[in-house]
């Protein structure tokens, strides 16, 4: 090593370890802050830890697993017409639609197919445990930036959706309804005409949040631009639903191979929405509850009669094999891996619910952005906590 | 007050006085929590609110201060046990030195100064020691966040308000309180007299900027961000329990009624309405019930927009206050200064 060099490299270090100095001298101290497990805005035990710089977060990460219930292998020890009670705890504010993939899948293996009627009130209480779920979200990320208000209506309007589920299952959140091979029962008297009037109030509820909060230039200021999710990215961390559709993905199971359901029958558009950021998150869920109301009153004038059950044995064994079904739930894509060996229990049941995934872009998503920010990203993410932790 | 207490001993005139005072602290504050709080907020969300404590709930206020009179006054282990205990009444001090200065009638006052409203302005920004002092002494992440947003909020916001203020005070050519009320009372608008000239018709940008201002300085929707519960829990407020939550409550309210009389007061003409004589002696007696009438009519929009309006980031909530309203109040005050001389 020559002596020029030698200088030069001495010159490189000192002012490298000078760097240093005052970086160490300058830079404050960060700060980690635990947000949960118990915490109001994570509806829930979602823990994120989050390590801050003033404001900013410079790494964020979420721990799960403090509400898991182990339902994957509790479904091993259970019948099949058993297992529905138990996921219909997986997303609890829109039940019945955890219980239809799982159903599906069954079905698949047994050979056998719910007859039409059954399939259309399938469909139609999948849709309205969309707008129950969905409704209260829209409520929801008004309290997460602050207002107060929103949330009041949408309790009030979810009740009416409650009620017809009610009315039809007898259960309010944990339905408990759907059969391997059709429904336990066909709908009430009176039921349609009474669902009509629902879905105008739904339909005025959707109205009343557009001018309440969309409208709202501080609602907008606080999401505008915030938390962008790229269409790339969101698709590689395995995000569904209104998420990944208000990235600008033209992606819906109930338009692109749903089984099952009645979706293609219907006539109703995929909304999205080419930002990609917490506005547009909440825009798209909006339209979605608006399609629902839409696709609801389609089903209600075009439901065909007939049985509600196909024929099955009284005793269900279901023949060995494997099948996987998905539909697209309120929260996004809901699958269950089945594999029978032939007896009275599933053999092995793997559910991928979605806000599991959903939440698992946090790592990449909340770097760098302010501490009330990260609340209304999480919010706009939308994820119930039974439906990551299972 | 003065006049009345004149032939008074001194220990009657103290008593008389603290009553008096707790007395105008305490009924607007409560009459803000029940009618917006707990009455307005509700049917604004399609509920009733309290229906069960008394005819439409009138006592619900009693039973919530019960409640926080039973609870256990919990101090954290790792808190500054002394400061942590004082914070609240550092918060309520301000709140009781800002009545100070505001009349309720000719011959009612607390203290007739002539900086009155200079010594109002100054004394509300006590509580922001109280914050602060509360923020630190918890010895928890969230409060000392929740802290130090309210400080750099409420230092934000001062300025405003003071600058709106100052066009009133241009137009007056007073800073005594009493004497702006007159002032309002005997002025005319382009000679017409009838109604005096209340400042909030000359001077609605200030008045406008007052009421943002205030919005701010109670840290109320959409300014909460020092204690927006969905982020930070309830920012300094986190580890308090019982009865000094109860202090914070209070005198959050109290403030909240007391800056809407000082808005009433400097523009919608305080304790005076058009009719009669200004020295009227019939104004002692109804010119409180009058005050709280404008009072609540002032609080009724702070507490509208607190409802209905989500909260602003704190970059955002700072961007406005120092690039809108204040070269706004600043425009304001040299108009006013302008027309003050052309008139």
């Amino acid at each position: 090593m020559s002596d020029t060099a030698d200088t030069k490299q001495m010159a490189y270090i000192a002012a490298q370890a000078a760097d240093a100095r005052v970086n160490l001298e300058i830079e404050t101290e960060g700060m980690t802050l635990n947000i949960g497990p118990q915490h109001p805005a994570t509806h829930g035990t979602l823990r994120i830890v989050v390590r801050l710089d003033g404001e900013q977060v410079i790494s964020a990460e979420p721990l799960m697993g403090y509400m898991h219930r182990g339902y994957e292998k509790l479904t091993e020890v259970r019948t099949y017409p058993q297992v529905t009670t138990l996921v219909n705890r997986i997303d609890w504010l829109g039940s019945f639609a955890n219980e239809v993939p799982f159903i599906l899948a069954a079905e698949q293996l047994m050979e056998v197919e719910a007859p039409p009627r059954a399939q259309w009130i399938r469909t139609a209480l999948f849709e309205m445990s969309r707008i129950a779920n969905v409704v209260l979200f829209l409520g929801d990320m008004g309290v997460q930036l602050g207002a107060v208000t929103p949330v009041f209506f949408a309790f009030r309007d979810r009740e009416f959706i409650l009620n017809q589920i009610e009315a039809v299952t007898g259960g309010r959140f944990h339905p408990n309804f759907d059969r391997i091979g059709g429904l336990k029962d066909d709908l009430p008297k009176g039921w349609i005409d009474e669902t009509r009037g629902v879905l105008k109030r739904i339909r005025n509820f959707c109205d009343e949040i557009e001018t309440l909060v969309v409208g709202n230039e501080i609602f907008q200021s606080r999401t505008r631009n915030i938390g962008v999710i790229p269409a790339d990215i969101g698709l590689s961390y395995g995000l569904s639903g209104a998420n990944i559709r208000s990235s600008g993905v033209d992606w819906d199971i109930r338009r692109d191979g749903g089984v099952g359901l009645v979706h293609n029958e219907l006539d109703w558009k995929v909304w999205t929405h080419p930002d990609g950021d917490s506005f547009a998150r909440f825009w798209v869920r909006l339209q979605e509850v608006r399609e629902s109301c839409t696709m609801i009153e389609q089903i209600l004038d075009g439901i065909p009669s007939g049985p509600v059950m196909a024929k099955v044995p009284r005793i269900i064994k279901v023949p060995a094999g494997e099948a996987y079904v998905e539909t697209e739930n309120p929260l996004g894509v809901m699958g269950y891996y089945v594999i029978s060996k032939g007896d009275l229990t599933p053999f092995r049941v793997k559910i991928r619910s979605a806000s599991f995934n959903n939440v698992s872009i946090t790592p990449w998503l909340l770097k760098g952005v302010y501490v009330p920010d990260v609340i209304s990203i999480l919010a706009s993410l939308y994820f119930i906590l039974g439906d990551i932790d299972r | 007050m003065s006049v009345v207490l004149a032939d008074l001993a001194y220990w009657q005139e103290t008593t008389i006085r603290l009553v008096v005072g707790l007395i105008a602290v305490l009924l607007p504050a409560g009459t803000l929590v029940y009618l917006f709080l707990f009455k307005m907020m509700s049917f604004m969300q399609s509920r009733l609110g309290p229906m069960e404590a008394g005819p439409y709930g009138s006592l619900q206020l009693l039973a919530e201060v019960g409640k926080f009179l039973q609870k256990e006054d919990i101090v954290p282990q790792a808190a500054d046990r002394l400061i942590f205990k004082l914070a609240p009444f550092v918060v309520l001090i301000s709140t009781f030195l800002l009545i100070l200065v505001i009349p309720a009638g000719p011959d009612l006052w607390f203290i007739d100064v002539d900086t009155g409203i200079f010594l109002g302005l100054a004394v509300s920004s006590i509580s922001v020691i109280g914050i602060l002092m509360a923020g630190w002494a918890s010895s928890s992440k969230y409060s000392l966040l929740g802290a130090l947003r309210a400080t750099g909020q409420l230092i934000a916001y001062e300025l405003p308000m003071v600058l709106a203020v100052v066009g009133v005070i241009i137009q007056a050519g007073t800073l005594n309180v009493q004497e702006i009320v007159m002032a309002q009372a005997t002025g005319e608008i382009f000679g017409f007299g009838g109604i005096g000239n209340p400042y909030v018709i000359t001077q609605f940008v200030g008045f406008l900027i007052f009421l943002i201002a205030v919005q701010a300085e109670l840290t109320q929707p959409p300014f909460d961000m020092p204690v927006a519960e969905s982020e930070l829990v309830t920012g300094y407020l986190t580890e308090y329990s019982g009865l000094r939550f109860l202090m914070f409550f209070i005198g959050e309210f109290a403030t909240a009624a007391i800056f809407s009389a000082l808005a009433a007061t400097l523009f919608l003409g305080g304790w005076y309405v058009p009719g009669l004589e200004a020295t009227d002696n019939l104004f002692n007696v109804i010119g409180p019930i009058i005050l709280l009438g404008k009072m609540l009519l002032v609080a009724f929009f702070i507490f509208w927009f607190r409802f209905t309006y989500p909260r602003f980031r704190e970059d955002q909530l700072q961007q406005l206050a120092w690039k809108v309203l204040i070269p706004l109040s600043l425009v304001n005050i040299v108009i006013t200064g302008v027309l003050k001389v052309v008139f």
